[in-house]
């Protein structure tokens, strides 16, 4: 028998910023029904690096990056528990004198949007990381960035939604979504909801619910693919990253050495994703270049996990440009864990005020149907 | 055309029996082993040279007979030394003392037995103490006793057994304590009798340890282990409630035991619960099929069935395999097997009820009590996600708690942890579902990756 709710706002997704969005519209007094295929927080919100990093983001991304870390420092207080962030610092290695050349230039945009940088010559690298085993040219430190658990955050979130009164439903997957007259009809196979309001915050699935509403978006599948040590005495006091991305390594606190290992696999249909061997054995040899202490170590587990990724490798984020009322937040491209508190604060903004104070004009999905070159893809895959 | 690829998982008893009917059915299978030498857990060898003549006791023939089996085919490629942590689509990784490989197959056969199931009790991660299996390795492998004065203590076939192999190795065993009571072993005795030379054989070794002076108390609730810096002593109430203290220097504990399952779910195996085991094993018909069309199971990492059922599995399954390749299969013998197999599932069901499940133990579990010693993770911890986290899954408890997390992937604590969970969550066993399987399934060194 289909069970019937009617509220203001249905948001499909139940990762970090379906979760925020949930959180920060109670905030603002509005009905809310969350419906979350699996478990809240357990898709690319919970299977990432667990970046909180601003430094590399796409220079349009940053305000939203800024405006996120700002609320990242008050989380623990905001959400009532330990999601392990900290500030460890992000540090990014150069290996050439073209690499440093793009830290320097990107420095230099950055500071634009209030993001300082702290450029480093080889030697003072070296002394930040006395352990670095590959020749750095310089490095750029951005001290305020740093980590988190990503198996905490978004559940934390979703916890919070509950306790502030939100209808959060796990393992309803959502098959049909529908605008009829003024309102929203939502379907899964044991629930109809009725709103006002529409948020597709669906990460991977959010290309389909688009499609619903007639709006085809170049949405695909990125997998990274993670590796994990056996818990280590801590030496690898920053979150490390290369110009290039393909290496990225950071320690908990538990002492465990979490690794990026370029791709997974993942079938984006059937939202089932795993570690390719090749690809962690590859990613292996180049962490161990870059740390070379990790010689005598080993790997514990591997995972992925499929986050949705847009060809220009930034989000979409605001209003449907074919249906009122309906507001799109997915396409993360891997930046969605450091991005989702914010992103939840703008969602409730379009849906309570209309507008957000946050300039999210670069995000909007119109931008696949005007333009027929897309823009080149940034560099990198670190996330 | 080229001739199938079979490739075999474990040297046990299944991997033998099922290596041979397949060589001697004109292939070439490639069977694949962490151990040095072929016989698995149950009829594990001493490293080549050493010679312990006795050390399998009555089932001396049975061991000495998988052992010898490779020994006379040439046409099995053996690869001893070799881990599978991994499996994907037709690939196996492995990991070999030269570093990172891989192998390809057509059919596989996972034959990748089973471990001790280890509970918690006060004290049970102090040196000294050991799983009833780890107490027998150490003889069997090593010649040698896990101490001076050791107490067993657990459920299943294993705990005589153990105390017979240690009586007769010259150990001195100063207690046998079966944590289950005493009355489901004789109103199991007629499903017992579907075995009648196994049954033998366990009054047999309860007969000579109570003619030693090692008579097994029965129904022994609130065990625990003491000592400074390693054990000293057992202490445990019988069944009146009286409580006993037994100096000793070593425990061997455990409480039956757990599917080796890590591989079946890497290949995509479909998984069903078993509630003879209380464990979710991977899903096999009769003749050691499963739900993935190249992939079949045999022995104990389906399902515990014992080294006897292990070997009818392997011929057994190595038949379907070569059905399903098209091959002449002797039907006479695979009839044969399946009646044997259908008794053998008679014997194990009345086994295991002669041991129901120690629901005590986990009942008696205090918070402050660890159950993943990998992590460190306490049964408060499991109990307090369970209960402000809304954890009522396991994996999800694993994201929250990091149970499962460590070295052992939660092959030591996952049961002691679903158990946790169940009670925790008021839900049985099965509602909390199982650990999902990631690679690697052991852990495999950093300075492995490819050059």
């Amino acid at each position: 028998m289909t069970e019937r709710l009617t509220t203001d706002v249905t948001i499909i997704g139940g990762g970090v910023a379906g979760c925020a969005a949930a959180v920060a519209l109670r905030r603002v007094g509005l009905k809310v029904v969350l419906l979350e295929k699996g478990a809240c927080g357990a898709g690319a919100s919970g299977v990432n690096f667990g970046g909180v990093r601003q430094q590399g983001r796409s220079l349009v991304e940053l305000p939203l990056a800024r405006r996120s870390r700002a609320i990242w420092d008050k989380l623990n207080e905001m959400l009532g528990e330990d999601v392990e962030f900290e500030a460890t610092g992000h540090i990014k290695l150069a290996r050439s004198e073209a690499d440093m050349a793009e830290l320097e230039r990107y420095a230099r945009d950055a500071a634009e949007h209030g993001l300082e940088l702290q450029l480093l010559g080889a030697n003072a690298a070296r002394a930040d990381l006395p352990w670095l085993g590959e020749k750095v040219v310089g490095a750029s430190l951005c001290a305020e960035d740093g980590a988190a658990n990503p198996r905490l955050v978004g559940p934390a979130f979703a916890r919070l939604a509950r306790r502030l009164g939100a209808d959060v439903r796990e393992h309803a997957l959502v098959n049909a979504a529908a605008r009829e007259g003024e309102r929203f009809e939502t379907r899964t196979d044991a629930l109809a909801v009725d709103s006002r309001f529409l948020v597709n915050a669906a990460g991977i699935g959010a290309g389909k619910v688009a499609s619903w509403f007639g709006e085809e978006v170049p949405l695909g599948p990125v997998v990274p693919n993670m590796l994990v040590t056996e818990p280590l005495p801590i030496f690898v006091t920053r979150s490390v990253g290369v110009c290039g991305g393909d290496v990225y390594v950071r320690q908990v606190s538990r002492g465990n050495v979490i690794m990026g290992g370029g791709r997974g696999w993942g079938d984006a249909e059937l939202l089932h994703s795993g570690p390719t061997t090749d690809q962690s054995l590859t990613g292996m040899r180049k962490t161990l270049d870059l740390v070379p202490a990790l010689r005598g170590a080993h790997i514990i587990r591997t995972w992925a996990g499929i986050d949705g990724q847009m060809p220009d490798r930034i989000p979409v984020i605001g209003f449907s440009a074919t249906t009122p009322d309906l507001v799109h937040a997915f396409g993360f491209s891997g930046h969605g864990f450091q991005l989702g508190p914010v992103v939840g604060e703008i969602i409730a903004e379009l849906i309570a005020d209309g507008r957000s104070p946050s300039p999210i004009e670069p995000f909007a999905i119109t931008r696949f149907a005007e333009a027929s070159v897309l823009p080149a893809a940034a560099a990198g895959v670190e996330h | 055309m080229a001739d199938p690829l079979v490739v075999i998982v474990g040297a046990g008893p299944a991997g033998v029996r099922a290596a041979e009917t397949l060589a001697l059915a004109g292939l070439q299978p490639i069977l694949i082993d962490e151990a040095e030498r072929p016989g698995g857990q149950i009829y594990r060898q001493p490293p080549a040279g050493a010679v312990r003549p006795g050390i399998y006791g009555l089932e001396i023939r049975k061991a000495a007979g998988i052992h010898g089996v490779l020994a006379g085919l040439g046409a099995v490629d053996y690869r001893p030394r070799t881990l599978v942590w991994n499996v994907f689509q037709d690939r196996l990784d492995l990991l070999t003392i030269e570093g990172h490989g891989e192998q390809r197959f057509d059919r596989l056969i996972l034959a990748t037995g089973a471990m001790d199931r280890a509970l918690p009790f006060p004290g049970w991660t102090l040196p000294g103490v050991f799983t009833l299996g780890g107490a027998q390795i150490a003889l069997k492998s090593q010649g040698v006793s896990i101490g001076r004065r050791v107490a067993l203590v657990g459920a299943g076939p294993l705990l005589p057994l153990v105390a017979h192999q240690y009586v007769g190795a010259g150990a001195q065993v100063v207690a046998v304590l079966d944590v289950t009571p005493f009355a489901p072993k004789l109103l199991q005795l007629l499903g017992l009798a579907a075995e009648p030379g196994t049954l033998a054989k366990g009054l047999w070794y309860t007969a000579r340890n109570r003619m030693q002076g090692l008579a097994a108390a029965y129904g022994v609730r609130a065990i625990r282990a003491e000592g400074k810096r390693q054990v000293e002593a057992l202490i445990y109430k019988d069944a009146m409630g009286v409580e006993h203290r037994i100096a000793c220097d070593a425990i061997g504990a455990s409480c039956g035991l757990r599917s080796e399952t890590q591989l079946a779910d890497l290949a995509g195996c479909a998984f069903v619960f078993d509630q003879v085991g209380r464990q979710w094993v991977p899903q096999r018909t009769g003749q050691g099929r499963s739900s993935v069309p190249a992939v079949y199971l045999a022995g104990d990492g389906a399902g515990i069935g014992g080294a006897d059922a292990a070997e009818l599995q392997g011929r057994r399954t190595a038949l379907a395999v070569l059905e399903d390749l098209g091959r002449p299969v002797d039907l006479a013998e695979a009839a044969r097997l399946d009646r044997r197999l259908a008794r053998q599932a008679r014997f194990r069901k009345a086994l295991e009820n002669a041991y129901p499940f120690p629901d005590h133990l986990l009942d008696d579990v205090a918070d402050e009590e660890m159950v993943c010693r990998c992590e460190g993770i306490t049964a408060g911890a499991l109990r307090e996600a369970a209960r402000d986290k809304d954890a009522a899954e396991i994996n999800r408890l694993k994201a929250f708690t990091r149970i499962g997390m460590g070295r052992c992937q939660g092959r030591v604590c996952g049961h002691a942890a679903a158990e946790l969970l169940a009670r925790a969550s008021g839900v049985g066993i099965e509602g909390v579902g199982r650990l999902r399987g990631q690679p690697p399934v052991k852990p495999i060194p950093v300075l492995g990756g490819v050059p």
